[in-house]
């Protein structure tokens, strides 16, 4: 095996990887409806082997040291949307969350501004009802053709940035306009799927997108503090989608 | 109506049914689109011709081929003539597919995709950049708020319900916030709860795939079909697990081992590295074996995708690259990435019909249908994907017999209106049981020590090259883990959303699919398709035996029951709805 060649000098200096033993302290809320004490933050100290790349891989281990510490987790790569929590005061999702990016003690929290079901498990009722408020499916009331409707890659691309989300709901528990009107104003997730469906060239709903949202609460109640942006686990940008829906409200009012 | 399982398949049958207008209650673990659906990547196969010519019956062969003989050539005529209509009916609801300058769906190849019966490579996968599943689950959720199905979310079903005639009249379920078992009866029960990848140590799989559905059929008296047929996908990231999609290679990106050789060249003349994923995963492990393998203990290969240009691949792989970043370390744009076969999907499963009806031998037929019972998606074995699966034929086996599930059920209740037969009186007995003992055991082992030996034992004895020697030993670890699983404590006795209860309950099915696993597979002594034991390997030009396949004595499906932990088995169809049988042949590429 030769030095000289490319890969096999960029492997053997790269993936060198010596995984660090240390202990790590975390501080953790706990709430469990079912024994009679009110919720406390709970601090446990676990000896990590290295090997726990992301901070979901550290819960785990957490939980093998305390079985009773619930959370939510699946696919264990950001694509589920299952592990939204609060680290260290910022939303985020557990699977993405590099261990090594986390200073000192890591303190975890449900996802703010919904209720509790138990320790890091919120109750997602209003996030989701807000999700469906917002009739977040394509329609098109045309008989549809022997093959697939035809779509310019142009009007394609107007649907990146959008379709991806992956309803975490870590955008809008970090929006005060939500924690607020969780009933009445729709949210950042539920508003960037708003626009998917209005900027679709395939849905014929424009009209009553708009109609819809035409509320004093349900859209404007963004104040384009930004916080949905600055946590979304996918790099999307609800701000700039629920401008373009104002912008749409503007055009069609005057 | 109870449907078990809100993935891809569970939500194309719902569909049916709720546009039906039938009353439908899906229970699942988690939220919808949190099912493993979601982490699909590459794309859905249907010879839609949107690139160059392609029809059904190419689409038909490569599937034979792919799945070396073992697959159901009828089930297998079925995918892929529905396949076109059952993509252009999900662009309809709105899927984002890729496009192409003419608006129609963008396709690229995939492993094993061929035109011309074995030519050359073909574009077959239609796509959604590299979120195809994302996009497909989502679409098909929407879809089923829209036909207002009902939806039971932490819901865990934990046992089938049978009455003394063998029919299926509904399931038992615990509520995960609440802690209360129910029990939910239906005219008819479809599973469709995804695999149980975490049956082994190093898995693409989620979390949650813990096969539930296999281990309630297996509980209820229900045969698990071809179980030791476990595919091994080529680009699971090293040390990671997770899935980097066959979509790279199909935009073009290349296995090297450590000289920087394109080594599936050798193996494969013609496919390259888009040869079936069996094929492939076994080329990496025969590098790694001859010490061309890379990094400090030579115990991987790369995936080089740095030619392909950064705008393509943040236009077609832009998950890919946030993977490279995340789990590796690795700016694929620049660098290539290390990667390992890794445990992917599960070829076998609850035996069905073309219609999703489970099947199960009665008196001396060994497909005699189970009334009331159905079964879709990766939990069952209808069996399109036979020894080895195709890229993309996931998701379309989703669709197709998600759909045809839900027609069958519509059109039978339709023809033949049923009462609910009336429930056994100890129908949640077995489930109140299994939760007593836990409740009752404080002292006993942690689930997850249990799990993680299972996961283990798997890894060792039944991974991509399988000894007979090692299998038998895994054969007796598994059996004496069986005893440990009967033993497992819950320190956790909260009522409200007790994520250990689940955890223990997810590994009484486990056992059952790493046993059924285990046994299938020591008990096959021939290589095919995923299943290459050491012992039976032959070359290509051996005149009985090519490649250490042997149809004479092994062409035939296998049966495991968890009753006596024993086997039966019963024959391949051979003959497809309509088009000319593919007969066996030798499996080159």
């Amino acid at each position: 095996m030769s030095n000289s060649n490319p890969i096999s000098s960029f492997l053997n200096s790269r993936f060198e990887r010596v995984p660090m033993a240390s202990k790590r302290t975390f501080q953790v809320y706990r709430y469990d409806p079912d024994q009679n004490a009110p919720p406390r933050m709970q601090t446990i100290e676990v000896d990590l082997d290295g090997s726990e790349r992301m901070l979901l891989d550290a819960l785990i281990k957490l939980k093998s040291v305390d079985p009773t510490l619930s959370f939510r987790r699946s696919c264990r790569e950001g694509v589920c949307g299952s592990d939204a929590m609060n680290i260290n005061g910022k939303n985020g999702l557990a699977c993405l969350t590099n261990m090594r990016t986390l200073k000192g003690p890591i303190v975890l929290k449900p996802l703010p501004g919904l209720p509790v079901v138990r320790d890091l498990i919120v109750d997602m009722t209003l996030f989701f009802k807000q999700y469906h408020s917002i009739k977040p499916y394509l329609v098109n009331d045309d008989p549809p053709p022997e093959k697939e409707r035809l779509q310019s890659p142009a009007q394609r691309d107007e649907l990146d940035g959008l379709y991806e989300c992956i309803l975490c709901a870590s955008c809008s528990t970090a929006c005060p306009s939500f924690w607020w009107n969780p009933d009445k104003f729709v949210g950042p997730a539920g508003l960037l799927q708003a626009y998917r469906f209005i900027v679709d060239s395939r849905d014929q709903a424009t009209a009553e997108r708009l109609d819809n949202l035409e509320d004093p609460y349900r859209l404007f109640r963004c104040h384009s503090i930004m916080n949905c942006v600055e946590v979304c686990p996918k790099g999307l940008n609800p701000t700039a989608a629920i401008g373009k829906i104002k912008e749409m409200m503007v055009r069609r009012a005057v | 109506m109870v449907i078990v399982g809100a993935g891809g398949s569970g939500m194309r049958a719902s569909l049916q049914l709720a546009r039906a207008g039938l009353n439908v209650a899906v229970l699942s673990k988690v939220f919808p689109t949190r099912s493993h659906t979601v982490a699909a990547q590459g794309g859905i196969g249907a010879s839609l011709g949107n690139m160059s010519e392609d029809n059904w019956h190419y689409h038909f062969y490569d599937t034979v081929k792919g799945g070396d003989w073992l697959g159901d050539q009828d089930a297998i005529e079925f995918m892929c003539r529905e396949a076109p209509k059952v993509v252009y009916e999900l662009e309809h609801f709105g899927m984002p597919f890729d496009r192409n300058p003419d608006g129609t769906i963008y396709q690229r190849p995939f492993g094993g995709h061929t035109a011309n019966y074995g030519e050359k490579p073909v574009q077959r996968a239609c796509a959604s950049a590299d979120r195809t599943g994302h996009a497909m689950l989502h679409t098909l959720y929407q879809q089923n708020i829209k036909a207002r199905a009902q939806f039971f979310v932490e819901w865990m079903a934990l046992d089938i319900i049978r009455d003394a005639d063998g029919d299926v009249l509904g399931v038992t379920a615990l509520e995960m916030e609440t802690g209360d078992v129910y029990i939910l009866e239906g005219k008819c029960t479809l599973l469709a709860t995804g695999g149980a990848g975490r049956i082994y140590a190093a898995s693409t799989n989620a979390y949650i795939n813990t096969g539930d559905g296999l281990g309630m059929a297996a509980r209820a008296g229900l045969p698990l079909e071809d179980m030791e047929f476990w595919q091994f996908h080529p680009t699971g990231v090293h040390n990671a697990g997770v899935l980097l999609t066959e979509g790279c290679r199909g935009e073009g990106a290349i296995l090297r081992n450590v000289n920087g050789e394109r080594f599936m060249e050798r193996y494969a003349p013609t496919l390259k590295d888009l040869a079936p994923r069996d094929f492939v995963s076994r080329c990496m492990d025969q590098e790694i074996k001859e010490g061309r393998g890379c990094g400090p203990n030579k115990d991987y290969v790369v995936l080089d995708m740095t030619h392909l240009g950064g705008d393509t691949i943040l236009k077609r792989l832009p998950s890919v690259y946030e993977i490279g970043h995340n789990f590796a370390n690795v700016d694929i744009t620049k660098e290539p990435i290390p990667v390992v076969p890794t445990i992917h999907y599960q070829m076998g499963g609850i035996p069905t019909n073309i219609h999703g009806q489970v099947v199960a031998p009665k008196n001396g037929n060994p497909s005699s249908i189970v009334p009331g019972a159905y079964a879709v998606g990766e939990c069952s074995c209808v069996s399109v994907h036979g020894a080895n699966r195709l890229g993309t034929n996931s998701l379309l086996d989703l669709l197709v017999f998600g759909r045809a599930a839900g027609n069958h059920i519509v059109d039978t209740l339709a023809r033949e209106p049923k009462a609910h037969k009336p429930l056994p009186a100890d129908a949640a007995e077995p489930s109140l049981a299994r939760l007593a003992r836990l409740d009752g055991a404080s002292d006993g082992e942690y689930a997850q020590d249990v799990a993680n030996d299972v996961r283990a034992a798997m890894q060792l004895h039944a991974g991509v090259f399988r000894t007979q020697a090692s299998m038998d030993e895994g054969v007796a670890k598994i059996a004496a883990l069986r005893q440990r699983s009967g033993a497992i404590g819950l320190k956790d006795k909260s009522k409200v959303f007790n994520t250990a209860r689940i955890e223990a309950l997810e590994v009484e099915n486990l056992i059952e699919c790493a046993q059924a696993t285990i046994v299938s597979a020591a008990a096959r002594h021939e290589c095919r398709g995923a299943h290459t034991v050491k012992e039976y390997e032959r070359g290509a030009d051996d005149p009985q035996h090519p490649l250490g396949r042997n149809d004479a004595q092994w062409l035939k499906h296998t049966l495991w029951f968890s009753r006596g932990n024993r086997l039966e088995y019963k024959p391949v169809q051979l003959k497809p709805l309509t088009a000319d049988s593919v007969p066996p042949k030798v499996r080159t590429f």
